[in-house]
């Protein structure tokens, strides 16, 4: 018997087989037919296995470029990119994050279905990513297992939830209409960005869409093509700053430094490919029997899109608010190493998304003055959220990447402070709180959580 | 036949248009047309015989043969209006 429970437990904490198990119960939840289960069973299985793969090539890329830092500046430097943590966290955390992944979209219908928040978050990899961040802030604040899972697929459905509210008053300003949302975990960023936006616009904003730009920054829109150029560049100043005495004789085995640093920067950008491949795998069966089961329960619900879908609303206010973002997060490295502080080096793809999208949403409430503010701002907050994210992540605190994007930031510190506080029972107290709060039928001013 | 979606990071967006084209085909009795959705930087054109991308990043799309291009990514009317214009073109209707 004791045998039987084993090989039990065996299968149901490798992650793979557990995500496959999900995937196969939503194809026959759908009645697909035999030929289509199998291929996405397998394909969910071989997918989950890949971003452990691609886990294993960043973490190749990434050592080295710590060490560097640390032998150059002294302090510890970090390059966000949610791709690269998440596949690190996966090793310990991945049947975990896995059943927060599920419970908490299962949590996030009920309470599209009994509140007045109607938004069905579809952007897939992001709440794969939020379920992780959650499974290592529960299992650090001190949760057993089925606490953990529990109050982890709570707070993701609450977040799936609140997140797309809080940007939906600036999405009905730029379409027009109430029918879709914004599903992207940096809504706070967002919102600041159009309230900035509100605060310097002025009466008559010009928009952005009356300046003619050059063509030609299209590649910057191909992410394999801007992760490995922005990571080229920080290897090399990193590499000339440590110096190749010190990289030659302690990293690369006598390689000429720039060399490997090159090689190690391709190799960072190689392994977000794969990690996103299989993301994209994995994805591929469980979104369309999330969006089909959802639709039905949920009457008038509203698909919460990923952030792509505001860009072509403003294409010059993607460009200025990437470039604005970007400056913000340069600026506030500079602070960080004046300060002393871990130094926050500013991603390309966190910027470029979201420094976009507050672009779009600053443009919309002020004009080219306030995609330049709002997306400023929006590359501040994005900068220095995951200072005060990195101890609330336990070991995964010295990793050389953290969350990007400013919704982890505000969830994880809220949740994170809550457990130093007061332990697991502060937060399973708010996640009660935030929740009653929601069930209040009419017009209320939603906390964020 | 096959259609593939298209986008920068090949995640969400793209997915979406996937799901929207699927709904539009059954909606026009079209079978046997296998959609997928892929990031810029795996799409060859070979993976399909026509793409959707957004406008967004058409220019980065150029190289991949027959490509239809989304000016506003979440309107089901204009999608099912190019789809519909794509089927009558290849005569699946």
């Amino acid at each position: 018997m004791t045998g039987v429970l084993t090989t039990l437990v065996d299968i149901l904490s490798q992650p793979s087989i557990l995500v496959a198990m999900i995937a196969l119960i939503g194809l026959i939840a759908q009645r697909k037919n035999l030929s289509d289960t199998m291929k996405g069973t397998t394909k969910t299985f071989v997918g989950f296995l890949v971003i452990a793969a691609g886990a294993g090539i960043l973490e190749v890329a990434l050592l080295p470029f710590g060490t560097m830092f640390q032998e150059a500046f002294n302090v510890a430097g970090v390059v966000p990119n949610n791709e690269a943590i998440v596949a690190l966290a996966l090793n310990e955390y991945g049947s975990s994050t896995a059943l927060i992944m599920f419970f908490g979209m299962v949590v996030n219908v009920i309470i599209a279905r009994f509140t007045r928040f109607k938004y069905i978050f579809l952007t897939g990899h992001h709440a794969l990513y939020m379920a992780c961040m959650l499974a290592v802030i529960m299992a650090v604040a001190g949760f057993t297992t089925i606490p953990q899972i529990a109050a982890g697929a709570v707070a993701l459905g609450i977040i799936m939830t609140l997140s797309p509210a809080i940007v939906q008053p600036f999405i009905r300003k730029l379409t027009g209409n109430d029918n879709v949302a914004l599903g992207h975990f940096s809504a706070v960023g967002y919102a600041l960005s159009g309230l900035v936006g509100k605060a310097v616009g002025g009466k008559e904003p010009t928009s952005t869409e009356k300046i003619n730009f050059p063509k030609g920054l299209g590649f910057l829109r191909d992410s394999t093509v801007s992760i490995a150029l922005t990571m080229v560049v920080m290897y090399f100043v990193v590499a000339i700053a440590a110096g190749p005495t010190f990289i030659e004789a302690e990293l690369s085995d006598g390689t000429n430094f720039l060399v490997f640093s090159l090689i190690q920067a391709g190799n960072f950008a190689a392994g977000v490919f794969v990690i996103l491949a299989g993301v994209r795998l994995v994805l591929a069966e469980i979104v369309p029997a999330f969006k089909g089961i959802s639709t039905k329960l949920v009457p008038n619900a509203k698909p919460a899109l990923d952030v792509p879908i505001v860009f072509t609303y403003a294409p010059n206010a993607v460009l200025i608010g990437f470039f604005s973002s970007f400056a913000g997060g340069l600026f506030s490295m500079i602070f960080m190493a004046l300060a002393g502080s871990t130094i926050i080096l500013p991603g390309v793809v966190p910027h470029f998304f979201t420094g976009a999208a507050a672009g779009v949403f600053g443009n919309a409430t002020g004009g080219i003055k306030g995609a330049v503010a709002g997306s400023f701002v929006n590359g501040i907050i994005i900068s220095f959220l995951p200072v005060f994210l990195l101890p609330v992540l336990g070991d995964l605190g010295f990793a050389n990447t953290t969350f990007s994007d400013a919704d982890f930031g505000v969830s994880g510190i809220f949740f994170g402070s809550l457990a130093n506080f007061a332990g697991p029972v502060a937060i399973v107290i708010s996640l009660i709180v935030i929740l009653l709060l929601m069930a209040i039928p009419f017009k209320k001013k939603e906390k964020t959580a | 036949m096959k259609i593939l979606a298209v986008c920068g990071s090949g995640l969400g967006t793209s997915f979406m248009v996937e799901m929207n084209i699927n709904q539009v085909l059954g909606e026009l009795g079209i079978t046997g047309v296998e959609v997928s959705h892929s990031d810029l930087s795996s799409a060859t054109p070979a993976d399909a015989d026509v793409f959707f991308l957004a406008k967004d990043i058409a220019e980065g799309g150029e190289h991949l043969g027959e490509v239809i291009v989304l000016d506003n990514i979440i309107d089901m009317d204009e999608l099912r209006e190019k789809v519909r214009k794509m089927a009558e073109e290849r005569n699946l209707i």
